[in-house]
């Protein structure tokens, strides 16, 4: 590492690249796409601490059995809110917005996004949608949960569920932008050399995320429009008062809202099989598997939405559908996790603060996907469908698998991000608290809710107050992790140890330029020259002692 | 790749699958099984623990190992061995997970099957006993066509009188008020409700006790259509098969018992089916598992299971207590009391207590206000 330093400063030319800060550019309509990333990135952790408040608040109604600390309605607006924040203002934005707006242009050696101003548009959607979505406390938040099925979200906090609506609709038109822009950065504009089979397995993973969010996400449109129809106007469209059929609602919804758990999945995986292989010192193990199971997972994410409705609105013949469908899906995520056990396996460990997180994402992950495959199975899904058990499994995938991957990443490239090296040692606290805490707060409910604790209920039996207790006390401990992570960026971000332009000695091309990137990214335009996860050959060492410098010479030669 | 040894690798395995198989069946997560469907869906769970156990073992374990065998030394700057696949093992652990997944699914399909999830034909045999069809035919919501069952049944027996009572008496009444949005126009048998038939053991067989349930904002009505006998609790005879036809009356609700293992949801305008047979003596919860307002966490009654001779003696305690009430009914003028007077006296016996007319009350009121385009 030193010696890429070294190596750097002696580079003629090198001092004028990055270019002076200016923190207005970050608060402004930038068409840049590393401004945007950063744009979503800080956004996103925003609404990430929001959404944590509201999920502090959640769990401190609930560590009595008894309704004591906000009013039941409140409590109602405060997990509907929740959930409706960390998924389309936190997860969604965090993944494929930061990550995939800041990473793909430089991972596949582009200046920019095909569609630089698109790319403006759908991030300046999400903060006047997400404000429109806290207003709603002012008038009395949703409360009929992020799903919000009529006939329940035609007759409470009407105002509530007409800006939820809204202010879904706007978050979901910006993912449909990004997605396009994705899949035309993706497909067109790839530099010299770099085939499909060749890219980075990011851009796979954003590939099959794109296409489910152009496929899934006019479905959910569709079915808020006709909801706010029968909402505001009075139509029946879901409303069983005037013929209309609730059953309806729940197949479109599901129809966007199952794949939605991919999208907010799949670029993770991607993410993983980028820092994994960078961090344990090996090519990734099995390219074309890991390649392809996202796109297997991304096809067969569209055809199982009905089993969120094993106990509604199904035919038997279609539970067994829909159950068999399910249980598929564990076939490519099974290939992904062997693949990266046997890429960390036989490697050379690097333990920082990316790869605990990293390797956090792959223990924790496979409980809710185990937890997956359970509740897929119709007849068990009959007991544990909508109690405590259900949410144990989406917390494991989507904090234990989301959160950890977006940390993860967060602190990987937050050297190529800002310039400057994280805290480790604060990172690992970071790591550790976010470990306890979690395992803490989201492990009792698997029991919980097998011995028939149901979900969004602000009073319980007292025979489950201890474990609840438990999963509180978790949740404050999940809270206080936190702290040592912003500390690390706050602290880091001004007075953090310059950073290289390679520390972590990856060969992907954004590595190839400076810490942070210029605005056009490459000096010259890279030309792929050895295999992106060529780890333990001589030419990967080579081109990581030498510097960026090298790579980019012997790219412009051909 | 660096294969440990074959003996070590097959000792761990050993040792591994024994862990598994000990955790699989003694992992002590589920509830008491009073239900005969209950043992089967505990089957196929602690078959799915064990193949779970086994496999977050093997994960863990070689994360673990990794991260101490496997972390770089300081003064090693070298990478790990250049190993880019391994195509048999790759075509292993990818048919592993499918095979697995495979023997979890046909167990799964075994045991669906074995609690009545595919015996469609029984709907219309069951119905065909409470002269659903006639129900059918007439307009009127879930509920009047549950209570219509009893007013319908067999004339040869006096449930008649006993059924009118039962709609003629405030709390369903209350249930059945204009203001109270249902689907008017509602096919109450949709064909498309979801159920749970008989078992192939009891296939073609009618069920032993078949008992309306109605969900509402925020408790249970149970009315037994042979005796028009109206409770907020469910009494349900041990070791016969019982058939609950489900409907609701505002917002989904779902009628769930742990013990038993068994969930359906409550659709407005739709009627479904639930079948299970008790097992147990004792009572057990019943929790309204979908979300259905702010008192969705309260919505709760019991499910008392009684020897058949106790729930004998029930029936007929109820079966008086609703003729007085039917009687004192007449006799007195309803008009002039309000609904919580007249309630009063019967508050303890039906299990209706009064805080769920409040609710039941302020949900009219709540209803008749926010729907103004229910007609």
């Amino acid at each position: 590492m030193t010696q890429v330093l070294q190596e750097e400063a002696k580079v003629p030319g090198q001092g004028a690249v990055p270019e002076k800060r200016n923190w207005r550019k970050y608060f402004s309509f930038s068409t840049d796409h590393k401004v945007i990333g950063i744009q979503y990135l800080v956004t996103s952790y925003f609404f990430y601490l929001v959404g944590g408040l509201l999920a502090e608040a959640v769990r401190t109604e609930l560590a009595t059995p008894e309704v004591d600390f906000v009013s039941r309605e409140l409590y109602n607006g405060l997990f509907t809110v929740h959930a409706t924040v960390m998924i389309f203002l936190w997860i969604v934005p965090a993944a494929t917005g930061a990550f995939g707006n800041y990473l793909i242009p430089l991972i596949i050696g582009a200046r920019d996004m095909a569609f630089p101003r698109l790319n403006a548009v759908a991030f300046w959607l999400i903060p006047p949608g997400g404000l429109l979505l806290m207003s709603s406390f002012l008038v009395g938040a949703p409360g009929s949960g992020w799903t919000s099925y009529p006939p329940l979200s035609l007759v409470t906090d009407q105002a509530g569920q007409a800006i939820w609506i809204l202010s879904v609709l706007i978050l979901g038109t910006s993912t449909i932008l990004g997605a396009l822009n994705f899949i035309v950065t993706i497909l067109k504009m790839r530099s010299p050399g770099m085939t499909l089979n060749k890219m980075p397995l990011f851009c796979w993973a954003m590939l099959a995320t794109s296409a489910l969010i152009l496929l899934s996400t006019p479905v959910l449109a569709g079915a808020l429009i006709l909801l706010g129809f029968d909402l505001i106007v009075g139509t029946a469209f879901f409303n069983p008062t005037g013929g209309g059929d609730p059953v309806v609602y729940q197949h479109m919804f599901w129809f966007y809202s199952h794949p939605a758990v991919y999208i907010m999945i799949l670029p993770i995986f991607g993410l993983i099989s980028e820092i994994l292989p960078v961090h344990a010192r090996k090519p990734i193990f099995g390219y074309r598997a890991i390649a392809y199971s996202s796109i297997a997972i991304s096809f067969l994410g569209l055809i199982v939405w009905a089993h969120h409705m094993f106990t509604s609105g199904t035919p038997p013949w279609l539970r067994m559908f829909f159950m068999i469908n399910t249980m598929v899906i564990a076939v490519p995520t099974g290939i992904k996790v062997f693949s990266w056990l046997a890429t960390i396996w036989g490697g050379k460990l690097r333990l920082n603060t990316a790869m605990l997180f990293a390797m956090g994402f792959v223990s924790m992950f496979v409980i809710g996907g185990i937890s997956g495959v359970m509740v897929s199975s119709a007849p068990f899904d009959l007991h544990v469908h909508d109690t405590y058990f259900v949410v144990a499994h989406l917390h494991y995938v989507l904090f234990g698998g989301s959160v950890f991957g977006i940390y993860a990443g967060t602190y990987h490239w937050f050297p190529k991000m800002t310039g400057r090296m994280v805290n480790e040692t604060l990172g690992r606290i970071h790591f550790v608290l976010t470990f306890i805490g979690f395992n803490l707060a989201f492990l009792p409910m698997h029991k919980l809710g097998l011995e028939g604790m149901n979900r969004r209920i602000a009073e319980y039996d007292p025979k489950f107050t201890t474990l609840n207790l438990v999963c509180t006390i978790g949740s404050y401990i999940l809270a206080v992790s936190v702290i040592p992570f912003l500390v690390n960026m706050g602290w880091s971000i001004f007075n953090g140890a310059k950073a290289p332009s390679n520390p972590w000695g990856g060969l992907t091309f954004e590595w190839l330029t400076t810490s942070p990137p210029p605005p056009e990214n490459f000096e010259v335009d890279p030309v792929w020259t050895i295999g992106l996860y060529d780890y333990g050959t001589e030419e990967a060492t080579e081109v990581i002692k030498a510097g960026p410098v090298l790579a980019m010479a012997a790219g412009a030669e051909t | 790749m660096n294969i440990p040894s074959s003996i070590t690798t097959l000792l761990i395995g050993i040792l591994l699958t024994l862990v598994s198989l000990w955790y699989g069946q003694n992992h002590g997560l589920m509830p008491v099984q009073a239900s005969e469907e209950a043992p089967l869906i505990d089957g196929l769970f602690n078959f799915m623990m064990t193949i779970g156990t086994g496999l977050f073992l093997i994960v863990e374990g070689v994360l673990i190992y990794s991260l101490i065998k496997f972390r770089r030394r300081p003064d090693d700057d070298t990478d790990g061995p250049y190993i880019e696949g391994n195509i048999p093992l790759e075509i292993l652990w990818t048919s592993i997970p499918a095979v697995l997944v495979l023997g979890i699914a046909v167990y799964s399909f075994e045991v669906y099957s074995n609690i009545g999830g595919l015996n469609p034909m029984d709907h219309s045999m069951a119905h065909g006993h409470q002269t659903h069809q006639t129900a059918m035919a007439m307009p009127g919501s879930a509920i009047a066509a549950t209570l219509a069952d009893a007013s319908m049944a067999d004339p040869t027996t006096n449930n008649q009188q006993v059924a009118e009572a039962a709609t003629q008496d405030p709390a369903t009444a209350a249930v059945r008020d204009e203001s109270i949005p249902q689907r008017k126009d509602a096919l109450s048998l949709g064909v498309t409700a979801p159920r749970l038939g008989s078992t192939p053991d009891k296939q073609g067989k009618l069920p032993e006790l078949v008992v309306n349930v109605t969900g509402l904002q925020f408790a249970w009505l149970f009315t037994y259509p042979d005796t028009g006998v109206v409770a907020g609790e469910l009494h349900v005879p041990v070791g016969q098969e019982v058939l609950l036809n489900i409907s609701a009356n505002d917002v989904i609700h779902a009628f769930w018992v742990p013990e038993y293992r068994v969930k359906q949801d409550a659709i407005p305008g739709k009627q479904s089916e639930l079948r299970f047979t008790p097992s147990k003596v004792g009572e057990y919860p019943i929790v309204c598992a979908e979300l259905c307002g702010a008192y969705h966490g309260a919505m709760k009654s019991k499910v008392i299971a009684e020897t058949p001779a106790d729930f004998d003696a029930w029936m007929e305690s109820q079966k008086l207590a609703s003729g007085d009430r039917f009687d004192r009914a007449v006799a007195l003028n309803s008009s002039e009391k309000s609904t919580d007077e007249f309630l009063s006296p019967f508050v303890s016996s039906w299990g209706v207590n009064s805080s769920t007319v409040q609710q039941l009350q302020s949900h009219q009121l709540h209803s008749a206000h926010v729907h103004p385009f229910a007609s």
